[in-house]
């Protein structure tokens, strides 16, 4: 597979084309936004809490596909999960994106859909777009003063 | 196709990597060896500090600047190289006078009038100063082909009216403005009348004398110069009643206990030790383009953006942004359908395709195209054919790359309001 392909994987651009927990979360009670200057990417993530854990979360986003599937799977990975799962999620994610964590198959197995995004440690500018989801869902769980 | 262009030659660079298409020269150029073999031999021969020592090094550094200062006014059309102010940049000049003559003359009710296709660097700063002067600041309205809308414009410039800035040329779509109209407008209200060149000085001739306005800012960086030189060309009467921009160094007269006085033009806005090394690699820029004819360099854009719009048109899914070629410099800013520019970036550097994308510092332009990015390939003395042919080859590998991810959604098919 050339770099190319393994960074457009068809996983990330059928979350790209067809994402999934896209759009506005009714009843949402932490939030934030994210952004990119370089490129205009942006990204808003909403967060439905019960304590400490995240009952349902959604985004919508105007970006690249990478930023735009990034943000997708990570929804998907990070329901149902508490602050300690997000955080201990991001910390393999980010290793993964940059290259510091090379899977095996059996954890890129147990990975699932974040595996896909091995791909982009070969293509170091663009991290942060792979990163900026996750960032925003960390602001948005610090989110203190929730709005209703 | 014909034989790669021979000014390839003259930048080491691009010598060195024929499989590069380097297409982004709106953002900065490269450098050819007449300019990196300037700066070096100063370096190597007459450099000191500038007006301060009293030795012949000194004062050979100190004639070495002030050559360059007149080396580079003549290029710009200015007669009076006093009237030079060396900068950092375009930026950095339109700063100096939005913060310097601004501060001094805006006040309260007062109006400043920019353009929608203007860069942050010829926004924000008169944004800040309405802010801070509470002033009101007006954004003119483009025409639907992206070109400032002079009858809006009319209507907007009026007896409170004490800035018109606007750019010569866009750095987003490669728009052409028509300079002597809008500052014609501008002129009739009193205003002062501001113009960023950054864009217009490496493609057009400049002809300071003529053009009616106050002040012409530019980068030596994107017209073949080095980075961190670049200049504010203004009108004597106003630059010598203006205050200074910053303290210290060259621009002190004498200093007295309870105040100061300034010394005389140019050196009153250039404090600190002044840039001698980037402004004699600027001014064997001014040399290399002259040799080259900026007829003929605004010429050749032209032939390889009408080219460049030509084949990316054949491309389904392209949208095309600015006016026809005969009306802008060597810019073209484009999208495709299901695919950001980002992507295509990406996948064109793995073709050795350098290109632009983002918003180009113009999100004002982005919103009023209704886009959240565009992608910029620009064009320059060295590129030729074959820079065009690899953008549209690497275009057609991002939508092969993109095929995987099925149908475009409703939300993709963005209606395109573009030239095409």
């Amino acid at each position: 597979m050339s770099d190319l392909q393994e960074l457009y994987q068809s996983i990330i651009l059928d979350h790209n084309r067809r994402p999934k927990n896209y759009g506005a979360l009714e009843g949402a009670d932490h939030r934030a936004e994210g952004r990119n200057p370089d490129c205009g990417d942006e990204v808003k993530v909403e967060l439905a809490m019960s304590g400490d854990r995240i009952d349902d979360v959604r985004f919508t986003s105007a970006g690249c596909a990478v930023s735009r599937a990034a943000a997708s799977v990570m929804t998907q990975k990070v329901k149902g999960k508490t602050r300690a799962e997000v955080e201990q999620l991001f910390a393999t994610f980010h290793d993964l994106v940059t290259g510091k964590l090379r899977p095996t198959e059996q954890e890129a197995r147990g990975l699932g859909e974040l595996a896909a995004f091995s791909g982009v440690a070969r293509f170091p500018i663009r991290v942060k777009c792979a990163s900026m989801p996750w960032h925003t869902l960390q602001a948005a769980l610090r989110d203190g003063a929730p709005r209703a | 196709m014909s034989a790669r262009n021979p000014r390839r030659a003259d930048f080491p660079l691009l010598a060195a990597n024929p499989d590069l298409y380097y297409l982004d020269s709106a953002a900065t150029s490269q450098k050819p060896k007449v300019v990196l073999d300037a700066m070096r031999a100063y370096y190597e021969r007459d450099n000191a500090n500038p007006h301060r020592g009293a030795y012949a090094l000194s004062a050979r550094a100190t004639d070495r600047y002030q050559a360059a200062r007149e080396r580079v006014a003549k290029f710009l059309g200015a007669s009076d190289a006093d009237c030079l102010v060396f900068t950092r940049g375009t930026t950095e000049a339109l700063n100096l006078v939005a913060t310097a003559w601004g501060y001094a003359n805006v006040h309260e009710g007062d109006e400043i009038v920019v353009t929608a296709l203007e860069h942050h660097a010829n926004f924000v700063p008169w944004q800040q100063l309405a802010l801070a002067r509470r002033a009101r600041f007006l954004v003119c309205p483009l025409t639907t082909d992206h070109r400032v809308d002079l009858d809006a414009l009319r209507a907007m410039v009026g007896p409170r009216t004490k800035v018109v800035a606007f750019n010569h040329v866009s750095n987003a779509l490669g728009t052409l403005n028509p300079v002597n109209e809008i500052a014609a407008i501008g002129r009739r209200a009193g205003a002062l009348v501001v113009c960023d060149g950054a864009q217009g000085a490496p493609h057009l001739r400049v002809g300071f004398d003529t053009h009616d306005v106050d002040f012409y800012a530019f980068s030596g960086h994107k017209m073949c110069g080095p980075m961190g030189i670049g200049g504010l060309l203004g009108r004597r009467a106003i630059l010598e009643a203006m205050p200074p921009y910053q303290f210290g160094g060259d621009m002190i007269e004498f200093v007295r206990d309870e105040e100061s006085t300034w010394n005389a033009l140019p050196h009153k806005f250039e404090a600190g030790t002044p840039n001698v090394g980037d402004a004699i690699g600027l001014a064997a820029a001014c040399d290399y383009l002259d040799g080259l004819g900026l007829e003929s360099v605004l010429e050749h854009e032209r032939a390889l953006v009408r080219l460049a719009m030509d084949r990316l048109r054949e491309v389904e899914g392209v949208c095309l942004y600015g006016p026809p070629p005969s009306e802008r410099s060597g810019v073209v800013s484009f999208t495709m359908a299901g695919i950001h520019p980002h992507d295509l970036a990406t996948i064109f550097d793995e073709d050795g395709v350098c290109i632009r994308a983002g918003q180009h510092c113009a999100q004002p332009l982005m919103r009023r195209l209704g886009v959240s990015a565009t992608a910029r390939a620009s064009f320059y003395v060295y590129n030729d054919e074959w820079d065009v042919e690899a953008l549209v080859a690497s275009l057609r590998r991002a939508k092969e790359v993109f095929s995987g991810g099925g149908e475009l959604l409703p939300d993709e098919m963005v209606p395109c309001r573009g030239a095409r």
